[in-house]
């Protein structure tokens, strides 16, 4: 090339560059340099030295394990309720025609833009002792007492449920879709029944929309605050609220900063897990195209 | 799909009535809430035995409320002003250098999006405290920036690669600067999609609620913080009032934002 041409070329591309650099310098400075500081903080003492001591103290706590567990039996409670509704809806959306699942898609896309908090008090008022939900529940008959709903794990994961149901649908609804009608016609009439079809044909062939929807439901879930802080009524503490709780009560910045990490780590290995489980999946597609 | 089993009625019948139920579980929580912001009584009975505006009135009565209002109003427009021209540029740099570059820029933009919120609240807080930042409007706006960034950016990057680059490079050929080339043919043609991210970021930063909980204080209360407090402490019927006005302005901008992009 022309050494004027590929200087001016150079040019350009430095130009381009340098049209990112606003967004870079904003995401660098409000988001990844406050995630270094907190690994920097984590090795702090209060007294402003260098030690391990935050480290010890954390991962020698019981309420840090305990907090541990709360957090995966949320996520991992919350993935399978997603799955157990989610699944037959996002079926039925794929299934239905084109017109009446738009029109359906509506009722998944309102909560999904609707403010957390107000679906968190939506919650709380149908949840109560004498909300609506019990009071259906004991004027039917079903229970004699009112069943305790809210400020504890089944409220919370109900709010999870709702909060992610939403997230984890679309995925899968997608992947549903764009499965060959014909592939459910030929299995039809080579005899598979409707439930050998759905086993063979369409939940292997929606399985990388149900791995997105299923790691979307865990990057969320690992860090959620604000449905166990008001659903739980304090006695359900997930690694998010011990955080809040060691930053805003005890003002103890290294102990919170390793929590974070912790939180982080949790995250990275869900992440690798995933992408394991998508690289299982495209090779096992690979193996079938060979076969 | 399942249109080669219409012998399995009862199946398919199950499965349609299974998913209604779910489908009323996503709605309920939102629906729910309407009726009662109307209620005339204090105690969240349903449905209303008397209807009034009461917490309407003590909603737009109370200078609390409105003082946080108004912060996440200010905050909204600040951090669409501030995150759509960022997200533009980065965007249209992406667009035009492609390849690995364009790959890295975009992981790190969308950082902030698969970060937990509670994990920026409390990095953003402790370096917002070294800088005496904390409780100022400045604090909670760099959080809600960096949140709408990667906002904006998915809704324009899809458009900017419908974008057809030869009219820039014309213009440029006959004298256009940058600037005008940006301005005169990029964001006139772009003018939906933009509209559509303003609004996204706008709705981004109204609806964020760890980083104000977190860095947000006193006067700069946002409106989901003061939520939030009020939540924890008893259930006020004021809030369904709120809540319904905003699922109401959620509806229409989303309807907007949805019709435009059909059209």
């Amino acid at each position: 090339m022309d050494p004027a041409l590929a200087a001016d070329a150079r040019r350009e591309r430095r130009f381009f560059l340098s049209l990112s650099l606003p967004a870079l310098v904003i995401v660098g400075s409000a988001a990844i340099l406050p995630i270094l500081w907190i690994v920097r903080q984590s090795f702090l003492t209060t007294a402003g030295e260098y030690s391990v001591g935050n480290y010890e103290k954390v991962l020698s706590s019981g309420l840090t394990w305990s907090a541990l567990l709360t957090t995966l039996e949320l996520s991992i409670g919350t993935l399978a309720v997603c799955m157990l509704l989610g699944l037959p809806l996002a079926l039925a959306l794929a299934s239905a025609r084109p017109r009446v699942a738009n029109l359906l898609m509506a009722f998944i896309m309102l909560p999904l833009w609707t403010s957390i908090l107000v679906r968190t008090y939506g919650w709380l008022v149908l949840l109560r002792r004498d909300g609506l939900v019990n009071a259906v529940l004991t004027g039917s008959g079903l229970t004699t007492e009112p069943l305790p709903l809210v400020y504890n794990f089944t409220g919370t994961l109900i709010g999870m449920v709702h909060y992610m149901l939403p997230l984890f649908v679309l995925p899968v609804y997608a992947a549903m879709r764009d499965i060959d009608p014909n592939l459910t016609r030929a299995a039809a009439s080579m005899g598979a029944g409707l439930g050998l079809a759905i086993r063979t044909v369409i939940l292997p062939l929606s399985a990388g929309g149900i791995v997105s929807g299923s790691m979307i439901v865990f990057i969320y879930t690992l860090g959620f605050f604000i449905t166990p802080a008001v659903l739980g009524g304090g006695k359900v503490n997930p690694i998010s609220i011990r955080i809040e709780r060691t930053l805003s009560t005890f003002q103890d910045w290294g102990a919170a900063s390793v929590l974070g990490l912790l939180l982080l780590v949790l995250l990275a290995l869900v992440g690798v897990t995933f992408w394991a489980a998508r690289l299982l999946l495209t090779q096992n597609k690979l193996g079938v195209a060979h076969a | 799909m399942l249109d080669a089993y219409p012998e399995n009625r009862l199946a398919l019948a199950l499965l349609w009535a299974f998913s209604a139920l779910v489908l009323a579980f996503l709605i309920l929580p939102t629906i729910v809430v309407v009726p009662l912001s109307f209620s005339a009584s204090d105690l969240l009975e349903f449905p209303p035995r008397a209807y009034s505006l009461r917490w309407y009135e003590n909603f737009f009565g109370s200078a609390t409320w409105m003082a946080a209002l108004r912060t996440s109003i200010t905050l909204g427009t600040l951090t669409a002003l501030i995150a759509v021209p960022s997200a533009l540029l980065a965007c249209i740099s992406m667009n035009r250098l492609g390849g690995k570059t364009a790959v890295t820029l975009q992981g790190i933009l969308l950082t902030p999006s698969v970060t937990p919120g509670i994990l920026l609240a409390i990095g953003l807080f402790i370096v917002l405290a070294v800088q005496h930042l904390v409780g100022t409007l400045f604090g909670v706006l760099v959080g809600h920036v960096v949140l709408a960034i990667p906002v904006a950016c998915i809704v324009l990057l899809p458009a900017l690669a419908r974008f057809d680059w030869n009219q820039v490079q014309a213009a440029r050929s006959l004298g256009a600067s940058w600037a005008r080339a940006i301005g005169g043919i990029i964001v006139p043609q772009l003018r939906i999609s933009l509209l559509s991210a303003i609004l996204m970021a706008f709705l981004t930063s109204l609806d964020e609620s760890v980083i104000s909980i977190f860095v947000a204080s006193g006067q700069n209360s946002t409106l989901p913080k003061l939520m939030f407090l009020s939540l924890r402490d008893q259930i006020d019927p004021t809030i369904a009032a709120i809540s319904t006005l905003w699922t109401a302005i959620v509806v229409i901008v989303v309807l907007f934002v949805t019709l435009r992009q059909k059209s």
